[in-house]
């Protein structure tokens, strides 16, 4: 990847290119999960290819992509129930994850979580998880490992604005502050807590505010702005790999879509959705490319790129192997190993 | 051989295992200070801060942080205190830690021990004196042991640190303090069985403190000319199926006895078992669906007695084990 010291064209560029692979991703899964789930209002089709509740991160690209791109493979990361970004921009492979939301046996966890579990450790991602808040403890016992082991990783925690109304930000906030761990918390805030506005559910001055209130420093930052989530991580990474401790970003974003993909999300004001279409992350980043002599064509050439390796992880999604039914017997536990027929 | 109580056996596989291997850690509230029953006495001094952690009162993320540990290459035995108090971590318990391994496919492992101590806590009342065993055994993942003397609290804990598996190791509040020879080289198996006393008549499963009552019991009995089986359990889930089967088929009666709440008790779970394969009469014991009360008569309500236990075997001697009869 362009590090830091390349050209902003070049840096901008990497980041743009994540940003429309996740967007391509989303969108793809989108279509593929058509009546996936029978939940607010929609009746769930059966032979919908991509089952269950799908959480898209449609319109929060920025983050997953400008906080990913100051880490390291052996870095970690726990993401949440809406994690195709973070999971991507880590690196893990889109085919093998678009197989996962496929439920196919080649998937990432071999159609055993799906896309709220959606995980590739090999490229240190430590799971999406279907309970809010529930990645923060376990980043903070990877970042205590971490430093137990004298290893140099460190650790990114993701979460939504609504994750910071349940105990275990607390918790896990004061932890790593106390055993100064190195980790790094993203508080992605799209403004929704499912179908409720957090601000209406959450006291006091919001995310950065608590987390400086527990010690922390604390950067609030523009979240659909990728250079800006990319400058910010890249300050605040540096602080953790130089010793400081933790830190925290609150990252001011919008989701496009509904809480789950079969949500047409009648209840927010129509006027709110179509000025955060107005500040797509993408489409900033594709204008801050031109001003910086980025030819359109460049431009188009990415976004081309991203949709054929998308096209390409979803023939491999159709093509693939269902698990047969004895998997399901499989990576239970070792003891006792075949009692729980 | 050495003579050591049930706190004092638990220390020395910990101290062993952490001997053995600098990835084993223990975490949890006032372990600096030897933990609330002194079953970490002398840890902190000798193996450091750094791995013997004291913590916050942060239950949800002492186990979710051991959970992160285990998946990077740490073998963390975590202290709940007492089972009530893991409670506030049963998130981290049942959907972090034992799911983990295989909603992800197999990427990852979670080889964690988490001890939650079970059992009346005398004079502790409702929120400290609660045994849940069946509530974990409930959950596929886990690992749950019960150890009923110092020498299995010895060999079963170095057991369940080697097992790779999450395990829900829960002694006995009111077992620490219990004395018993403890073999130098633990030499338990996790999902094996102990025949405590040999007997003809009836076979009597228990685990925990509950063990000991049984065998009070079966003292009894024998001198009432009833020959009682008594089996310790020691591990709860996988549990020894062939054993218990074995023995049940050889006596032709089965009792099993807990401390728990004796509806949904793991008790149900044997004698169905049993019952589903060898037809033979059993019966169950466990505690009234009643929260344990503070006053000693109150309290003693809540508990299983020998004398009970032996109402349910004459029960089962006599009768046809429906319903008890005396003798
Ligand atoms: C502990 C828990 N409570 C409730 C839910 C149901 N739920 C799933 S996502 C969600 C909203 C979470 O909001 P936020 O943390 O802001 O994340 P976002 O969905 O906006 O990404 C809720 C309530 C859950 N998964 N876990
Ligand atoms: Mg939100």
């Amino acid at each position: 990847m362009p590090g830091a010291n390349s050209s902003p064209a070049a840096r901008l560029l990497y980041l743009y290119r994540t940003m429309a692979r996740i967007r391509a991703f989303e969108n793809a899964a989108e279509e593929a999960s058509r009546g996936s789930v029978a939940a607010f209002g929609a009746t769930a089709n059966t032979t919908a290819l991509v089952r269950g509740p799908l959480h898209l991160s449609t319109g929060q690209e920025a983050v997953a992509a400008g906080v990913c791109a100051n880490l390291l493979r052996s870095d970690c990361l726990t993401s949440t129930h809406r994690g195709h970004g973070h999971t991507l921009a880590k690196g893990a492979d889109a085919s093998a994850m678009m197989c996962e939301l496929f439920g196919r046996a080649d998937g990432t966890n071999k159609g055993k979580g799906g896309s709220m579990h959606i995980a590739d450790f090999a490229v240190g991602m430590l799971g999406a998880n279907g309970v809010v808040a529930a990645g923060i403890p376990i980043a903070v016992g990877a970042a205590h490992s971490a430093k137990i082991r004298g290893s140099s990783a460190i650790v990114a925690c993701f979460f939504g604005d609504g994750a910071i109304n349940r105990g275990p930000f607390l918790e896990g906030l004061n932890w790593a502050r106390i055993f100064d761990l190195p980790i790094l918390f993203v508080c992605e805030d799209n403004r929704y807590s499912a179908t409720t506005a957090t601000d209406a559910m959450t006291a006091g001055a919001g995310a950065a505010a608590r987390a400086r209130g527990i010690g922390l420093p604390a950067e609030t930052v523009d979240g659909n702005d990728v250079i800006a989530v990319d400058d910010a991580a890249r300050e605040l990474v540096a602080r953790i790999r130089a010793g400081n401790g933790p830190q925290f970003m609150h990252a001011l974003t919008y989701r496009i879509k509904g809480h789950v993909s079969v949500d047409a999300a009648a209840y927010r004001d129509q006027g709110e959705v179509e000025q955060a279409i107005e500040s797509d992350p993408l489409k900033l980043a594709g204008s801050r490319l031109a001003a910086l002599g980025v030819p359109a064509e460049r431009i188009a050439e990415v976004d081309a790129e991203a949709q054929a390796e998308i096209q390409a992880a979803l023939a491999a999604a159709h093509a693939a192997r269902v698990p047969d039914p004895d998997e399901a017997y499989a990576d239970v536990q070792d003891t006792g190993a075949g009692q729980w027929r | 051989m050495a003579l050591m109580n049930y706190a004092q056996a638990a220390c020395k596989a910990l101290a062993e295992a952490m001997r053995a291997d600098a990835s084993v850690v223990a975490l949890g509230e006032d372990l600096g200070h030897g933990g609330v029953f002194g079953q970490y006495r002398g840890l902190q001094q000798e193996f450091g801060k750094a791995r013997v952690i004291d913590t916050p009162i942060s239950e949800a993320t002492i186990v979710g942080a051991a959970v992160g540990m285990a998946l990077t290459g740490l073998h963390p035995v975590v202290e709940m205190r007492v089972v009530d108090f893991a409670l506030c971590a049963i998130d981290e318990i049942v959907n972090q830690a034992a799911k983990n391994r295989y909603m992800f496919g197999g990427q990852g492992r979670v080889p964690l021990v988490a001890r939650l101590p079970i059992g009346v806590w005398s004079g502790s009342a409702a929120q400290h004196s609660q045994s849940l065993e069946a509530w974990f055994a409930h959950i596929p993942g886990l690992v749950v042991v019960a150890p009923a003397t110092p020498a299995d609290n010895h060999g079963l804990l170095a057991a369940a640190i080697a097992c790779g598996d999450p395990v829900i190791y829960m002694e006995h509040k009111e077992l620490w303090g219990f004395q018993g020879e403890v073999p130098a080289q633990a030499e338990c198996v996790l999902g094996k069985a102990r025949i405590a006393r040999s007997g003809t008549d009836v076979t009597l499963v228990s685990w925990s403190r509950m063990l000991h009552t049984a065998l009070a019991a079966a003292e009894q009995a024998a001198q009432q000319g009833v020959s009682i089986e008594v089996i310790d359990l020691r591990t709860i889930w996988p549990w020894d199926r062939q054993l218990v089967l074995e023995s049940a088929a050889r006596t032709g009666r089965l009792l099993v006895a807990h401390e728990a709440v004796q509806a949904a008790g793991f008790g149900a779970e044997i004698v169905a078992t049993v019952a589903q394969e060898l037809g033979i009469p059993v019966r169950r014991a466990g505690a009234p669906r009643i929260p344990v009360g503070y006053a000693r008569t109150l309290e003693d309500a809540a508990r299983v007695s020998a004398e009970t236990l032996l109402l349910e075997l004459s029960a089962l001697v006599n009768g046809d084990g429906r319903g008890r009869s005396m003798a």
